[in-house]
């Protein structure tokens, strides 16, 4: 994690929390950031066991009012906004011409507007673009002084429960805006870690309040970026910029579930002609699950090849699984060789390492039902 | 017990006889984070001062590991496949990995010992 741009770092509103907290502070993505308290694998398995706290403020908020704007950015995004009825959330992706990924994002539909929250790394690109195409009546309204909190973990619904009465008939995917000790939050049940949680936006006044207030609760520990990268990739949950980017599509990452059958039949999204071709065709190639056999931990960029060493694909996320207890991966595999064990290769440090293809996620999701 | 020398790359070497026994620091294993994996060099191995010894895996990324002396690998600390993490618990101590029998015992005098080490630590903080 490395940050090769000279502009100084950003700190969020919780940076003084992290550094009472004891955070190791790394540079991502512009932002100065906690990679972790007091280890990853020890801040992965809580979250698995109990509930962890993660500063997620780095990512773009943004909010366009109007009752109608979710018809003009239907036009951007695969999936069904129009249909997303007030205080739902959908997870969407912004696509260009080519029907590559522009971004991955969240969409909450508050009733007379909405929520964007989007990739830290692609917030200018995503913004930019959205700003390019929205209908004039919309204004999209950047929040760049706002926190944002995710609680993550199979006790965070009693936590949650215990701080805002009203979160209890919550379900996954939906919104509501509710007090925790007097401050104002918009809560989501969702997250990136394939555990059952929430994610809350704060003015960044509020948020140290906030987070202290979570902290305190006797199940709550901190956790940092290190943990999130772990739980996501347990979880089969995409990366921007590893696991997709501009140059995969949705089918071929295996999002094609975020286009449902009125956006199917109708199209008219950027790149529907691409998508919904390889939706009828099949694409070339599949993201899939890697499992490695033995220890050594493969990373992002190493080839996958064939057991006679031909190229078949390339790894786009790797690590080590806690939960799991030894080392996976994602990456894109030619659809030949996508389904599950099939035996394959990665290339680590020149040598092969046999592993094979498994269907995602690693770790079940856990999601409130 | 014998004593420690170190190197720029954050390894440590402890001498008895001509056989030198090779760890990461302290320091480096609290920078790498969680060990999840060594790859060991083979007993038997020439390796050269310098020359890549191994490869230290943490959850977050792959750091090699160097040879601090020119010698041959005359025993590797097997303990670390099953518990890579003594690495984390034991840097200076168990989760030693190689000894090497060395072929110049004059390459330890330029290296640091504990105090410099120190200092060396402090200066890159």
């Amino acid at each position: 994690m490395t940050d090769a741009s000279s502009q100084p770092l950003i700190q969020t509103p919780l940076h003084g929390l992290h550094r009472r907290h004891g955070a190791k502070l790394v540079p991502f993505a512009g932002y100065e950031m906690p990679l972790q308290y007091t280890g990853i694998i020890a801040e992965h398995l809580h979250t698995r066991d109990q509930a962890s706290l993660f500063d997620v403020s780095h990512m773009g908020q943004a909010f366009i009012r109007g009752e109608d704007a979710a018809a003009s950015l239907e036009k951007l995004v695969v999936g069904d906004l129009q249909g997303l009825s007030a205080g739902s959330v959908r997870y969407t992706l912004l696509t260009n011409e080519e029907g590559g990924i522009i971004d991955d994002l969240m969409v909450i539909q508050g009733g007379y507007y909405l929520v964007l929250v989007v990739n830290a790394s692609r917030k200018e690109v995503d913004f930019a673009h959205i700003r390019e195409h929205l209908a004039p009546d919309y204004d999209l309204e950047i929040w760049d002084d706002r926190a944002l909190l995710a609680l993550q973990g199979p006790m965070a619904a009693a936590i949650m429960a215990r701080l805002a009465p009203a979160s209890r008939h919550m379900m996954f995917m939906s919104m509501e805006n509710l007090k925790i000790d007097d401050i104002r939050c918009g809560v989501t049940r969702s997250g990136y870690t394939g555990e059952d949680g929430y994610e809350i936006t704060v003015p960044a006044d509020d948020a140290e309040e906030l987070a202290e207030t979570l902290l305190a609760e006797p199940e709550v520990l901190p956790a940092g970026l290190g943990a999130r990268d772990t739980l996501r990739l347990e979880a089969g949950l995409c990366l921007y910029g590893n696991d997709i980017d501009e140059t995969t599509t949705p089918v071929e990452a295996g999002l094609s579930w975020t286009i449902n059958k009125r956006r199917r039949e109708d199209g008219g999204f950027p790149g529907d002609g691409v998508i919904l071709r390889q939706l009828a065709e099949g694409p070339t190639r599949r993201r899939v699950g890697i499992w490695i056999d033995g220890k050594a931990v493969a990373r992002a960029g190493n080839d996958i090849t064939d057991g006679s060493g031909r190229p078949v694909g390339v790894l786009t996320s790797g690590g080590f699984g806690p939960s799991v207890g030894g080392p996976i991966g994602m990456g894109y595999v030619d659809v030949d060789h996508a389904a599950a064990e099939t035996p394959v290769n990665v290339i680590v440090r020149g040598k092969p390492i046999s592993a094979h293809v498994t269907k995602l996620p690693f770790v079940a999701h856990r999601y409130a039902k | 017990m014998a004593k420690m020398h170190f190197t720029n790359e954050h390894e440590w070497i402890r001498v008895d006889g001509d056989i030198g026994t090779v760890g990461i620091t302290d320091y480096a294993q609290e920078q790498l984070g969680d060990v999840v994996f060594v790859e060991l060099p083979e007993v038997g191995a020439q390796l050269e001062q310098g020359g890549e010894a191994g490869v230290v895996e943490s959850v977050k990324a792959a750091s090699e590991v160097y040879a601090p002396v020119t010698g041959e690998v005359v025993e590797v600390n097997e303990d670390l496949a099953d518990a890579p993490d003594k690495v984390n618990g034991a840097a200076q101590t168990d989760g030693w990995f190689f000894k090497i029998k060395l072929s110049d015992p004059t390459q330890l005098d330029p290296m640091m010992d504990a105090a410099a080490y120190a200092k060396y630590v402090e200066s890159l903080q």
